[in-house]
């Protein structure tokens, strides 16, 4: 035992020794970022690594989207995962550590107000009702539904959403509310959209949000409540065609993916985005979100060929971007 | 006088009878609660472990500890995870064991009594109750980023031995109190240094109580999540660490520590990742996963014993 105990101590300190002096490392593409875009690129990357017979290594984490970007402005990463466009505060970062980076939208999302299907009485919803639900203000104020509408059951609302650090929370908030993170606290919040599903679908009373592929694989707990879009005042529920069209409105969302200028030099991760933009909408689907058309990727392909940098967005988030809209703004970098 | 007499014992008889009755209607009582709280422990834990075995059943074949995480259920598996659990406890347990071992020898051993070792003794239980996302925290400062180790399993590993090291250094020294002082001076009346006697005498006598301690601090180590996702373990991640030696590409073999430094996940992450994804066949998966996380928990606990067991025949005092 004495000998074992020995021979620990001295592989442990020859170790640490061996490590510190530094040890070489196999070429790994480095992805971090949303938790939203994480489905879609997890599926390349697992794609990628088959067809390359993992001679590449590709790693994917979950860090958020604003903790992606930390990491993605201090070089750390090759790709970022972001379910909305980089913020000026965050480009600032990347500008002060001298990281550049290319743009790719690369699919869409339909933020989906879920309900119970038992409930009868919510067919559509205004923006204007989702506000009065769910801003600061109703705090404690709005418990019942006939507060909102008087059409509506004298019955008790029962809010789930996003937890505070989403990207789904900050663009659902300045979507339905008008300001981004501006949100009545007594609800219940979870980062584990799969607890808001089981909230919903368990109260008849209940009412939440969260990103579509989550109500797309539980159509037989939830059903998604149509948004009266404010451009043309029809109520549309949340459908891969709906956002084609761009009549979902505004709960359609571009969702992106960055890549570090400087990781373009590397051959394994020009393959990457290759693969990417080539299987990307085949795979998108897959995970059930929606695909741009074909001319995005081909668009991101020849950004990363010409070394277009930079965002078209500007710093700020934009509310109810139709694809055709954004086709139009990448186009024209 | 004659009547207090025939009375006073008879009275006196039923009323210690009453009061040894009472007594044992007491003690049963408390058996059966004791019983009862007994119970209710091994009802929850039976209870987990056997729903976990039920819903992940399907998945629990040889497949699903070859494969790698994937986005397809049926075909995911957790390869990723238990190496990495696995290679993250080795760099814990290496690094735990002669810190935590020497530094409570040295306390119990060779530290004066005085106010300084008082503070230092305090101090170390008090980090036993130091939640684990602090030492996250801290070691995403100094090993991530001061060292430079980046998200490596020596990062983890490392972050895991300072969390494991009071529980380590704790049991330590009560396995060294445990032996009597007579022991110590019997080696040093016979001429043996103080090293000789702990080489010799302490450190053999205490091993079944130090290693109980390790694998119960590295049982807690396993399933620990908040400080690995904190340095930035990650979700997706589908190939192995190199194996010292062999080729990792273009003539380059991979030196004997090279896994070390390797990205990696672990199980903990990887059941969270899958209780959270919108596919409900992944729940199988968490299940499966959660279920094998338990049986790696069980196995260490049981060497545990054993080795107790298998050391303590040898003691001879």
């Amino acid at each position: 035992m004495l000998k074992k105990t020995r021979l620990t101590a001295a592989l442990g300190l020859a170790g640490l020794t061996i490590l510190a002096a530094g040890a070489a490392q196999a070429q790994v593409i480095k992805i971090d970022g949303s938790s939203t875009v994480y489905p879609i690129t997890e599926a390349v990357a697992e794609e990628f690594q088959k067809a390359k017979k993992n001679a590449i290594k590709v790693t994917v984490g979950i860090s958020g989207t604003g903790g992606g970007f930390k990491k993605f402005c201090r070089g750390e990463t090759d790709f970022s995962n972001a379910s909305r466009p980089i913020t000026a505060k965050e480009m600032e970062d990347c500008k002060a550590a001298g990281v550049e980076y290319v743009e790719m939208p690369v699919a869409f999302d339909a933020l989906t107000v879920v309900i119970n299907p038992k409930n009868t009485f919510l067919k559509q919803a205004t923006v204007e009702e989702m506000k009065k639900l769910w801003e600061p203000a109703a705090q404690g104020k709005i418990t019942k539904w006939n507060q909102i509408n008087p059409a509506w059951p004298d019955a008790p609302v029962k809010l789930f959403g996003a937890g505070a650090d989403s990207g789904t929370f900050e663009y659902f908030t300045e979507a339905m509310v008008g300001k981004a993170k501006s949100s009545r606290g007594d609800y219940t919040a979870s980062e584990d959209d799969n607890v808001l599903v089981q909230g919903v679908s368990r109260d008849v009373n209940a009412i939440g949000y969260f990103g579509y592929a989550y109500y797309a694989e539980n159509t037989a707990k939830l059903k998604a409540l149509p948004i009266v879009s404010p451009k043309t005042g029809k109520a549309v529920e949340p459908s891969a065609a709906n956002v084609e069209n761009g009549t979902y409105q505004p709960l359609s969302r571009p969702i992106f993916v960055y890549v570090k200028a400087a990781s373009l030099q590397k051959p394994e991760v020009k393959e990457f985005i290759e693969f990417y933009m080539k299987n990307g909408a085949k795979l998108t689907k897959e995970v059930k979100y929606v695909p741009l058309p074909a001319s995005a990727y081909t668009g991101n392909l020849d950004h990363v060929a010409k070394k277009k940098l930079g965002t078209v967005f500007g710093g700020k988030n934009e509310i109810g971007i139709t694809i055709e809209e954004l086709m139009k703004r990448e186009a024209k970098l | 006088m004659s009547s207090d007499q025939s009375t006073n014992p008879t009275f006196n008889q039923e009323k210690i009878r009453a009061l040894i009755a009472r007594g044992k209607l007491k003690d049963t009582l408390f058996a059966a609660l004791g019983i009862i709280c007994l119970g209710i422990g091994l009802v929850v834990i039976f209870a987990l472990v056997a729903d976990m075995a039920i819903k992940g059943f399907d998945r629990l074949n040889l497949d699903f500890f070859t494969n790698f995480a994937s986005r397809r259920a049926t075909q995911a598996g957790i390869l990723s995870a238990w190496v990495g659990s696995l290679l993250v406890m080795l760099v814990t347990a290496l690094t735990a064991v002669p810190l935590g071992v020497a530094a409570g020898l040295y306390l119990e051993e060779y530290a004066k009594r005085n106010w300084i070792t008082e503070i230092i003794e305090i101090n170390i239980t008090n980090l036993a109750a130091v939640p684990s996302i602090v030492y996250g925290l801290l070691a995403l400062g100094i090993f991530v980023y001061t060292f430079g180790f980046g998200q490596s399993i020596l990062s983890a590993g490392l972050t895991l031995a300072l969390l494991i090291l009071p529980i380590v250094i704790v049991a330590t020294r009560e396995a060294i109190r445990a032996i009597p002082a007579m022991i110590r001076e019997g080696s040093m009346a016979v001429g043996a240094t103080r090293w000789q006697t702990c080489r010799y005498h302490i450190v053999p006598y205490a091993m079944p109580g130090i290693l109980t301690g390790v694998i119960i601090g590295l049982a807690r180590a396993i399933g620990e999540t908040a400080p690995i996702i904190t340095i930035g373990a990650l979700t997706f991640i589908a190939f192995l660490p190199p194996v010292p030696f062999t080729e990792i590409g273009e003539g380059a073999r991979a030196g004997l520590f090279d896994w070390v430094m390797s990205p990696f996940t672990v199980m903990p992450i990887q059941i969270f990742n899958w209780t959270s994804r919108p596919d409900p066949a992944f729940e199988v998966n968490a299940a499966a996963a959660g279920f094998v996380l338990m049986a790696m928990v069980l196995t260490m606990n049981a060497v545990a014993i054993w080795l107790r067991y298998k050391l303590r025949k040898n003691i001879k005092w």
